[in-house]
């Protein structure tokens, strides 16, 4: 960790949005992660999406569990409400924070071990309900804080720090929220941001529950030879099949792609969300297919990474519940208790 | 682009604003560092050994540095660099033992400078040490030139004047004062190995306009009347003053003026404001005298009547932009006449030398300067140096330090019958990392954003009542520790090895400034606009390195690193590194053995 503050002071040209706000002013306090922590990559992609997309900071939900992800929430969109909760139980919270609150951008944070262990039944739970949010898994496999046990994501035969291989099968958070229903479901690695920010944006973008599995190495404990969630590991293992760009509906849409490669799908805002085939095999719109894909690619050794899933017309769990068009905070004493007219007539109809 | 040679010692020197426009490369963020340790003597030193009078260009310096300082580009005021100086200069201790020991026993060779100002001196400096036996001639009885003549006593006391003055002519100088010299024939006839020629700017313009013969009794030249006043030969000017210039030899006289019982004074200048000569803080200190600064106004008639001077007629003009330079039209108001009494001309002076025969094998070009050769200043007879405002005209007593050790140099390679190019040592960079401990760095890496501080003056009833009275207190230790603080430390360099980086971001994430970048290599032009913030400032470099395993390059944009070391700190692997660049920019005590 870093003990020297951040000077406030910054680039005399850098680029403003469209609310007036540089990527500064999306940032968080000083991480007090290690030096090198996969997971400062991944607040700083947090950091830039919301920048680019001039979304103002303090209309954010930011909630976490426990774990080194969990910290993260501390180290971006300092203006924004934050929850840091119990162990694997941020999608609880952040349901409730959703289904008070729809108008705020939710962004739940949580790692491996948060949630594919401790936390693996409010993981399902969240996912089949299709909350309103982005969840990102800050993936490392191993638990950082605990001095480098395997976690639940750990590939089988991947080794420890000291050589010992993993004896168990990992469970894939990605395959998992394919299953469960996520309409948005993508896996990318936090060493490449040129990837991660156009996720990151399309996610935020995305009405439903957006899922990104983000392999971040743990540079203490899991980024070691033999270790199938380095930095070195990635960069000859992930296999990129659809890269995303999020284009903004005021924004010039250039045509210089080869043709079939590309597919446009139009945003409920009106902003187009792009995708570039990688592997013309690949269909984001094939739940299924995209399952037996990832699965063969693993017995391969190879990690596939980018959009794996997309649905954008799907409903969330507002529009399933049908629930009133203002937030439910929102409602006052007179919407919430008409009073014994309105009282009488509810209960007429169930005569 | 190609991988940045970090070897080369330009490289890392250009990055250190402030010593890569000092004329003398004074390590400033080294001795202000010593001065934030309350080790004042070791700061005058580190200053005496690059600029050779740290106490007078404590006050006095152009400062070049300052707008140079990085701190102007990412904040808004620059270090007070000149002043922090002066703190090492009015606090030092006892230097005797770090001044350098001049043998006894002599080398053989006698060398003659002509001059006592500030070039020869530092010249007398350099060689000394090295066995030479130095003459110095001067017409004024006291050395130190126009340090004396021409800078009033309130911005450059006279005590610091002599402290600094007389620690060169200690060193075993063979003075020969109050005597001047007519004839550069005579002087070669003297057989000397080497002459070094630092005679200034002597002359004084004048202005040929209506009137002027008439009044000549009303009219001084600046920068004589100014010595006049230095050597007590003036204590008084009457009535109203015109000083007619907009340089600092003008900001002097209007302030001088207003001491010896002016009863106004108005400065009058040509051009505008903002291209005025005078350094800002010159404008400054005069306006905040009272002293009027009228622009846009060139003269046309000096009104006399019996005799006696009634004042000037001005014409007006206004600048107007023209292929980027400032033309001066006539602005349609009618002239305007300013009373006077008195007027001080400081239109600028030029560098004079009557006294050297056209015959003696020095050549001189239709400017009337010599002809030189600039890296070794010497002229066409190769016993001949020349240094400071007398060799390309009027600069300042940096230039002139600086001026000084290249001569310095060649007339040590000269008298040792080598090659004055190709046998000048080269310059050269030393890089030590400053890393102590995981987040221990050897230097104060936390930046300071506070301003600029104010430094203190004396009551302006006292200032203004007496010629001597020191207008600027300085700096004290308090204010000067606090200053020292807003330093970068730019010569604490970002240092980068390719073969550790992982390629993990984490000095992209942290960089407050933005200044890294990890992308795909191209042409500079190009490579500018792809990074995390523009890199538009085309005097500063970029940094890039080799290739990367994913092809891909880092490039650190200069510009506007804090080098605060968190891209260090944050570094997994050490593949950042902040390592303290010692420039050696060569000076004759690197001959010394």
């Amino acid at each position: 960790m870093t003990f020297v503050a951040k000077p406030k002071t910054r680039h005399p040209h850098l680029p403003v949005n469209e609310i007036g706000l540089t990527r500064r002013d999306y940032e968080g306090a000083v991480s007090t992660l290690c030096a090198g922590c996969g997971h400062d990559s991944v607040s700083a992609a947090i950091v830039q999406a919301c920048a680019e997309l001039s979304l103002p900071p303090h209309r954010f939900a930011k909630v976490s569990g426990i774990g080194c992800s969990s910290k993260t929430p501390s180290y971006f969109l300092s203006k924004s409400h934050g929850f840091n909760s119990v162990h694997g139980r941020m999608p609880s919270v952040i349901t409730g924070a959703n289904l008070a609150n729809k108008d705020l951008h939710c962004v739940g944070v949580s790692g491996d071990g948060d949630s594919a262990s401790i936390g693996m039944g409010q993981f399902a739970h969240v996912v089949r309900r299709r909350i309103n949010m982005l969840y990102v898994v800050d993936n490392n496999g191993t638990y950082g804080l605990t001095k480098g046990q395997f976690s639940a994501t750990n590939d089988l035969g991947s080794t420890s720090k000291k050589g010992v291989p993993n004896l168990y099968a990992p469970i894939d958070l990605a395959s998992i929220a394919l299953q469960l229903g996520a309409s948005f479901v993508a896996r990318s690695f936090s060493g490449d941001k040129r990837q991660l920010v156009p996720l990151m944006k399309a996610a935020l973008k995305h009405k439903g529950m957006a899922f990104i599995d983000v392999i971040s190495p743990c540079v203490a404990f899991n980024n070691h030879q033999g270790s199938t969630k380095s930095y070195e590991y990635l960069r000859h293992h992930g296999q990129n099949v659809v890269n995303a760009d999020y284009i903004g509906d005021h924004e010039e849409i250039t045509a210089d792609y080869a043709p079939g490669s590309v597919e446009d799908v139009t945003m409920p805002d009106g902003s187009t969300l792009r995708m570039y085939k990688l592997d013309s095999a690949y269909d984001p719109h094939d739940r299924v297919g995209a399952l037996s894909y990832i699965q063969r690619k693993q017995q391969e050794g190879e990690v596939v990474t980018g959009l794996l899933y997309v649905d954008p017309d799907a409903a969330d769990c507002h529009e399933i519940l049908d629930t009133v068009e203002q937030p439910l905070n929102e409602l006052t004493e007179q919407d919430l208790c008409p009073g014994n007219a309105a009282l009488t007539a509810i209960n007429a109809s169930f005569r | 682009m190609q991988p940045t040679d970090i070897e080369s010692p330009g490289y890392f020197h250009k990055v250190v604003d402030c010593q890569w426009a000092c004329p003398a490369h004074t390590p400033v963020p080294e001795y202000i560092r010593l001065i934030a340790q309350e080790r004042y003597t070791e700061a005058y030193m580190l200053n005496w050994d690059s600029n050779v009078f740290p106490g007078i260009l404590g006050r006095t310096c152009d400062r070049p540095c300052e707008p140079a300082c990085r701190r102007v580009r990412t904040e808004e005021k620059p270090v007070a660099i000149c002043r922090l100086k002066r703190v090492a200069a009015d606090n030092k201790g006892d230097i005797g033992a770090y001044m350098p020991r001049v043998p006894s026993q002599k080398n053989g060779k006698r060398i003659a400078l002509i001059g006592a100002g500030p070039a020869s001196l530092a010249v007398a400096r350099d060689l000394l040490p090295l066995g030479y036996e130095v003459h110095l001639f001067e017409k004024d009885p006291y050395g130190g030139g126009m340090m004396r003549s021409q800078i009033p006593a309130f911005r450059l006391p006279v005590e610091v004047l002599d402290e600094e003055v007389d620690q060169i002519l200690n060193m075993g100088v063979v003075c020969h004062f109050g005597q001047e010299i007519t004839s550069m024939k005579d002087m070669l006839d003297q057989d000397f190995d080497a002459y070094f020629v630092g005679t200034g700017a002597p002359r004084g313009r004048d202005l040929e306009l209506p009137g002027r013969q008439e009044v000549d009794a009303h009219i001084h030249i600046g920068i004589d009347w100014l010595a006049s006043v230095a050597f007590g030969h003036t204590d008084k000017i009457e009535g109203k003053v015109i000083v007619m210039g907009g340089g600092n030899t003008a900001m002097d006289c209007c302030r001088t003026s207003l001491r010896l019982g002016a009863e106004s004074v108005t400065v009058v200048v040509r051009s505008a404001f903002e291209v005025m000569k005078a350094s800002e803080w010159e404008k400054e200190d005069a306006m905040r005298e009272g002293i009027p600064i009228i622009n846009n106004r060139p003269p046309k008639e000096f009104v006399h009547e019996n005799g006696k001077l009634k004042g000037v007629v001005f014409a007006c003009v206004e600048p107007v932009e023209e292929d980027g330079r400032l033309k001066y039209v006539p602005s349609g108001e009618p002239d305007v006449f300013i009373e006077a009494d008195h007027i001080l001309m400081a239109i600028g002076q030029d560098n004079h030398c009557p006294w050297i025969e056209r015959d003696v094998g020095i050549e001189f070009d239709k400017w009337d300067c010599p002809v030189l050769d600039e890296v070794s200043l010497q002229t066409t007879n190769p016993k001949v140096f020349f240094g400071g405002d007398s060799a390309f005209g009027p600069e300042n007593i940096i230039w002139a330090s600086a001026h000084a050790h290249q001569a310095a140099i060649s007339i040590h390679l000269f008298c040792q019958g080598k090659d004055l190019h190709k046998n000048r040592p080269p310059e050269g960079v030393n890089l030590i990392s400053t890393k102590m401990g995981v987040h221990e760095w050897a230097y104060d890496s936390e930046h300071d954003p506070s301003a600029r501080r104010v430094v203190p003056l004396v009551e302006q009833e006292t200032a203004l009542n007496n010629v001597k009275v020191e207008v600027e207190l300085g700096f004290d230790q308090t204010l000067g520790a606090e200053e020292a603080q807003r330093c970068l430390n730019c010569d604490v360099q970002t240092v980068f090895t390719e073969s550790l980086c992982i390629e993990c971001d984490a000095c992209v994430d942290i960089c407050p400034m933005d200044c890294i970048s990890f992308v795909e290599n191209a042409e500079e032009e190009v490579l500018r606009n792809t990074l995390m913030a523009p890199a538009d400032n085309l005097e500063q470099d970029l940094y890039v390195s080799q290739d990367l395993p994913t092809k891909r390059v880092m490039v650190k944009d200069e510009d506007v690193c804090l080098h605060c070391g968190l891209c260090a700190e944050r570094c997994p692997t050490n593949a950042w590194d902040m390592q303290r660049s010692v420039i050696h920019i060569p000076q004759l005590g690197s001959f010394a053995e």
